[in-house]
């Protein structure tokens, strides 16, 4: 009979979750952590970024036991962080201070500092190599690694067309002031700005790509230009517990893209600056994020009402989300039998009416 | 920090490691303050910092947040998917609560302290001191006729509902019915405009004026609310146009033969179909001849 089937659930989940187990374990090829942590560097970037840890080893776990799903794997990472003690918070941290190893502009030819390609992808030719289908040695450098440039070394482009007037001032910040925190706090609308980046910061790669593909295609992003996408390591200061003096307690490393939009010079308000700055910044070298997330900040920075997608921040900040939305939609896997019961007893009442409304004439 | 190898023991361990209730205190404390604003205000959508949970959001991380912010290790713990105990979704729901708080599992509706729901009301009626935790899809009644969270903030605010009745209106000139099944919109307290979740209309009316205890929770909303014993609770309905429920006339439980009860229909392999009560402590009742007063 078919009611017992639906039954006996328990067990049912428990030989799941021995099956589940089968495929990450079962193999004399198990994956080891240092194998993420060393050569699956994007993925966990991707997973340590989405899922708001900066902690490789727990990523590095989390995409073993989540067979690689990066959505599932930061996940697993969400739900371990909630239920860790929030200790305090660290000082602001600048691009200004980015230790740069990569750093490139499109907006201008030659940038203070020069520009550095550092590790891309962009300029390769995506042909499969069939010699790491084994073991290999690494190629030999053409020059040899050094050690990274000093803080400072490379100013911000986007300081520059501050300097002249071009892009509005950097906002000034009190150092003691208590970030609003999307994981604490339900977001209200209109967002703080503070609110809305860290949002974007946790972000599914593949949502903002395509909500920022759909910006740039019309749906109300605009196309801007990148001043500056640099990635490199930031120094963590928070105050030291007994002195108070600011102590470095590690480098996090990040990728950031500083895109201007806008341009048009506004005659009618005096004070408005040419061009917006579209922020974006994320952990490791997700650079395809960084730079999405930067044209959604600058289609959201728009405030004249507006019905493009894109400019309505809870269209974009509801819908990025991967945990939220993977959740959802996955839902509808779970049993719909009473309300399903209760829309058919509408649909038949709506065609009974409607077919008496017909032979009525 | 912990590292890898001890967070692995631990999770053999069975949640050592972990709070009681898996929430730390200060998230169980916010929640709390906010079901007290949500019972102080019937119907009112309180936001919350809903955390992230060990499920998945959309399967009951609304719901679990508030169960975990309330049980007690003596407390008696139904967990129920569109009202079956054993359905996968609740088994899951209420290990988890068993594992990390010590709480007894239990099936009979009366024998819960605490019951956490997916789309249904229990049959037997709950009596004081008994709390209903429902799980909220989308906590906001008026999101078919207004999608902006924040307008329709500001429509509930001023008790502007006029687009709703005007909706419920347009679909009765359109179809001739109300096409809301599961999730019919409510009038509280006469004052807000609430999303009961997707339980059938047959469940509405037990929302009013009972003796127990109803909580909602939305996780992925972020959202708590309340409907406090002996409060005002009214379908949205017209002088000339009632309310109705769904009917099972004529049709009975193949297991225990009520004709009382929330029947669901499944096809059999030659055609024909049978129903069974989606209530299984209900059905399981019934079975056994244990009185269960149904009326509430």
């Amino acid at each position: 009979m078919g009611y017992s089937s639906v039954r006996g659930g328990l067990d049912a989940i428990e030989h799941a979750e021995r099956l589940i187990d089968l495929t990450v374990v079962d193999s004399p090829h198990q994956v080891e952590l240092p194998q993420v942590r060393d050569h699956l560097q994007l993925l966990l970037d991707q997973v340590m970024g989405e899922g708001g840890v900066y902690d490789p080893d727990l990523g590095a776990l989390a995409v073993k036991q989540a067979e690689g799903d990066p959505i599932e794997a930061s996940f697993l990472l969400r739900a371990y962080r909630t239920t860790l003690p929030r200790l305090g918070y660290s000082f602001p941290s600048t691009g200004r201070a980015l230790r740069v190893m990569r750093r490139i502009s499109s907006a201008f030819r030659d940038i203070p500092g020069g520009q550095v390609l550092g590790t891309t992808r962009d300029y390769t030719q995506r042909l499969l190599d069939f010699s790491l289908t084994s073991r290999r040695e690494p190629s030999t450098l053409i020059a040899p690694l050094v050690d990274a440039p000093a803080a400072g070394e490379f100013p911000l482009v986007i300081d520059g067309l501050r300097d002249e007037g071009l892009a509005a001032p950097a906002p000034v910040r009190q150092h003691d002031e208590e970030p609003f925190d999307i994981t604490r706090e339900p977001m209200r609308f209109p967002a703080t700005r503070a609110g809305r980046l860290q949002v974007l910061a946790r972000g599914e790669t593949g949502a903002m790509l395509s909500l920022a593909y759909a910006g740039l295609r019309g749906y109300g992003g605009a196309h801007g230009y990148v001043a500056e996408l640099r990635s490199g390591d930031l120094p963590v200061m928070i105050s030291h517990p007994v002195t108070g003096n600011p102590v470095r307690i590690g480098w996090v490393p990040v990728t950031e893209c500083y895109q201007v939009v806008g341009g048009q010079a506004s005659l009618q308000e005096g004070e408005r600056h040419d061009y917006d700055l579209g922020y974006g910044i994320v952990t490791g070298r997700n650079e395809r994020k960084a730079i999405s997330m930067s044209i959604l900040d600058g289609s959201l920075r728009k405030r004249e009402k507006s019905t493009q997608p894109l400019e309505d921040e809870e269209y974009v900040m509801y819908h990025i989300d991967a945990i939220e939305a993977m959740g959802f939609v996955e839902h509808l896997k779970l049993p719909h039998y009473v309300g399903f019961t209760a829309s058919l007893q509408r649909t038949s009442r709506v065609r009974e009416l409607a077919q008496a409304a017909r032979s009525r004439g | 920090m912990a590292n890898v190898s001890t967070l692995l023991a631990d999770r053999r361990a069975e949640f050592t490691g972990y709070s009681f209730a898996f929430l730390d205190d200060m998230a169980k404390r916010e929640i709390r303050r906010s079901i007290l604003k949500a019972i102080a205000i019937p119907g009112h959508q309180v936001p919350f910092g809903s955390r992230e949970m060990p499920i998945a959001r959309g399967w009951g991380t609304g719901g679990l947040q508030i169960t975990l912010a309330l049980v007690g290790p003596t407390d008696a713990i139904k967990v129920i998917d569109q009202g079956d105990d054993a359905s996968v979704n609740a088994a899951n729901l209420r290990r988890l609560i068993a594992k990390t708080t010590g709480a007894t599992e239990v099936y009979a509706t009366h024998e819960a302290t605490l019951i956490q729901t997916r789309h249904r009301i229990p049959e037997e009626r709950l009596g004081a001191g008994q709390i209903l935790i429902l799980q909220v899809p989308v906590p906001e009644p008026l999101r078919f006729v207004e999608r902006s969270v924040a307008a329709a903030r500001a429509m509930h605010a001023e008790r502007d509902y006029a687009q709703m009745w005007l909706a419920l209106y347009e679909d009765i000139v359109r179809r001739g019915e109300v096409s809301a099944g599961a999730g019919y919109p409510v009038m509280v307290n006469h004052r807000f405009i609430m999303a009961p979740s997707p339980i059938p209309r047959w469940d509405i009316p037990k929302l009013h004026h009972a003796q127990s205890l109803f909580l909602f929770g939305a996780g992925r909303e972020k959202r708590i609310y309340a409907v406090p014993p002996f409060t005002d609770v009214r379908p949205l309905e017209f002088e000339d146009f009632p309310f109705d429920t769904e009917h099972f006339d004529g049709k009975s439980c193949i297991r225990c033969g009520a004709t009382d009860s929330y029947l669901t229909e499944s096809p059999r392999e030659d055609g024909s179909k049978v129903a069974v009560c989606s209530d299984s402590s209900y059905c399981d009742d019934t079975l056994s001849g244990r009185k269960v007063v149904n009326r509430w």
